[in-house]
């Protein structure tokens, strides 16, 4: 523990440091994500949908920024994990008998919970969508001459399922209570705290947390029920 | 008045402890929380029975020493110390819930008084100044804005009682250390240990055992002094700062830092 990095991204302050910056850039994934997704409302029989995710996963640059995604959620999770025995052990041996949730937000409060709904949700829709386009068998289409494969078909067969549509919806609103806390809160971890700006980190924050799984949400809702 | 209190008793450091519940019927409105205690342990000690144990001093909310986690809050429903909440602010016939803080490093003494040296510590590793010995200086050699003087001690009116802590599902100690960081690192006067200050007192903050922050907002909401999570802002900025950009601090055990 000698050396000085080291010794910063060990201390309390240096991981919470590292639990803003993975989180922020998730958020920027988020994004990326999003815009793709939501080709899926184009009334093109997924084509523009399944040119997307072909460029996506074959680019090489995307590739590498997709391990690096993968690098940052593995690091999130367990830097929280580890965060969170840490902190439930510094409350000592006995917990309090009476509690009051006056004096925070529910959602910063439940992080971890609403962070557990958001990672199981990622484990079965990796193994349906990323882990049927890279290890599965997609079929192929035709578009002008190009052999492409269709995605967006997987994603037909999931969203027609009543029951998955309702879990993604569910995690979706589970996702929208983590960025909630989490937008927010990133900003106050790196130090950006100050009446000049923080009227509007709070309300990108909110605005984010709430439109952004409402999209993606509604996608889903728009396939099942053929909006 | 008459009050159910249920009351966190415990004999020593090592004990199990347990809750007694007390029915309480010679309270009245205009009433300190303490006063109400103090009826309660003169009622006890004519029984024959051991008062309730729990810290006080000046009872005016400036000293710190005052603690209770009562109903699920530190020092109870208003922002304030334990000895400025009177009974008005409680219903007759109502349960009150009493516990000691609980965090790991403030362990219990006995009943509700718990060991707050590890603030000390903390204190003790940056929480001071330098200043040459001779006469006063005059008051205004140095100039100091007044807004910054303003910041400075609304961090400064931290009475360090741990209401913090308390508050903190993660009895994390940042906004107390942030209080104290952001008031000296604001002004001139503790320029010259800024950034040995930051990384001794986050150091010994962790060594400790307190938690890390969430940014729940809690302390804040708790604080009987207000202070505002902003300080924790620049409590991160500073360690920042010193960790990316303070020589090597010597290490106490000698080593190379």
């Amino acid at each position: 523990m000698n050396n000085w990095f080291i010794r910063f991204l060990t201390s309390s302050v240096g991981k919470k440091l590292l639990m803003a910056l993975t989180g922020l850039f998730l958020i920027l994934f988020l994004v990326v994500h999003l815009s793709g997704n939501l080709q899926l409302l184009h009334n093109d029989g997924g084509k523009s949908f399944n040119i997307y995710a072909e460029f996506m996963s074959t680019n090489v640059f995307i590739q590498t920024i997709s391990k690096l995604n993968f690098t940052f959620i593995l690091l999130h999770v367990l830097l929280s994990l580890y965060l969170t025995i840490q902190n439930r052990r510094a409350r000592g041996g006995k917990r309090y008998a009476v509690t009051s949730g006056k004096s925070s937000v529910w959602a910063s409060r439940n992080m971890g919970i609403l962070g557990t709904l958001v990672l199981i949700f990622l484990v079965v829709h990796l193994r349906h969508f990323y882990g049927e386009m890279h290890f599965g068998s997609v079929p192929t289409v035709n578009y002008d001459g190009k052999e492409v494969r269709n995605l967006a078909a997987v994603v037909d067969y999931w969203f027609s399922k009543d029951w998955y549509v309702a879990l993604y919806v569910f995690c979706m609103g589970a996702l929208g209570f983590h960025l909630w806390h989490g937008f927010v809160s990133a900003f106050q971890t790196l130090g950006l705290n100050h009446p000049k700006y923080n009227g509007l980190i709070f309300f990108v924050g909110k605005a984010f947390a709430v439109i952004v799984p409402a999209l993606f949400a509604y996608i889903p809702i728009a396939m099942y029920f053929n909006l | 008045m008459k009050l159910t209190l249920k009351i966190w008793r415990q004999k020593g450091p090592n004990e199990k402890g347990e809750f007694k519940t007390y029915v309480h019927d010679k309270v009245s409105p205009d009433m300190s929380f303490l006063e109400m205690l103090d009826v309660l342990n003169t009622e006890l000690i004519k029984k024959g029975e051991e008062p309730v144990h729990f810290d006080h001093d000046c009872r005016e909310g400036i000293c710190g020493m005052c603690s209770l986690y009562i109903n699920g809050r530190p020092h109870g429903p208003l922002q304030t110390t334990t000895c400025q909440l009177h009974m008005r602010s409680f219903k007759d016939g109502e349960t009150i819930t009493i516990e000691p803080w609980r965090a790991k490093p403030f362990p219990v003494i006995k009943d509700l008084v718990v060991d707050r040296s590890a603030f000390d510590r903390i204190q003790q590793a940056g929480g001071y100044i330098s200043v040459n010995t001779g006469a006063a200086p005059d008051a205004n050699e140095i100039p100091i804005p007044k807004k910054i003087a303003d910041e400075a001690m609304d961090a400064a009116t931290c009475i360090g009682c741990g209401a913090c802590v308390a508050a903190c599902k993660n009895a994390s100690a940042m906004l107390f250390v942030a209080a104290k960081v952001s008031h000296l690192a604001l002004l001139p006067q503790g320029h010259a240990e800024r950034k040995e200050r930051v990384e001794r007192m986050v150091a010994q903050m962790d060594a400790e055992g307190f938690g890390a922050c969430t940014n729940t907002r809690a302390c804040e909401a708790e604080c009987p002094k207000g202070i505002s999570v902003a300080h924790i802002a620049r409590l991160n900025r500073e360690y920042y700062n010193a960790m990316l950009t303070s020589y090597e601090l010597p290490s106490k055990a000698g080593g190379d830092g």
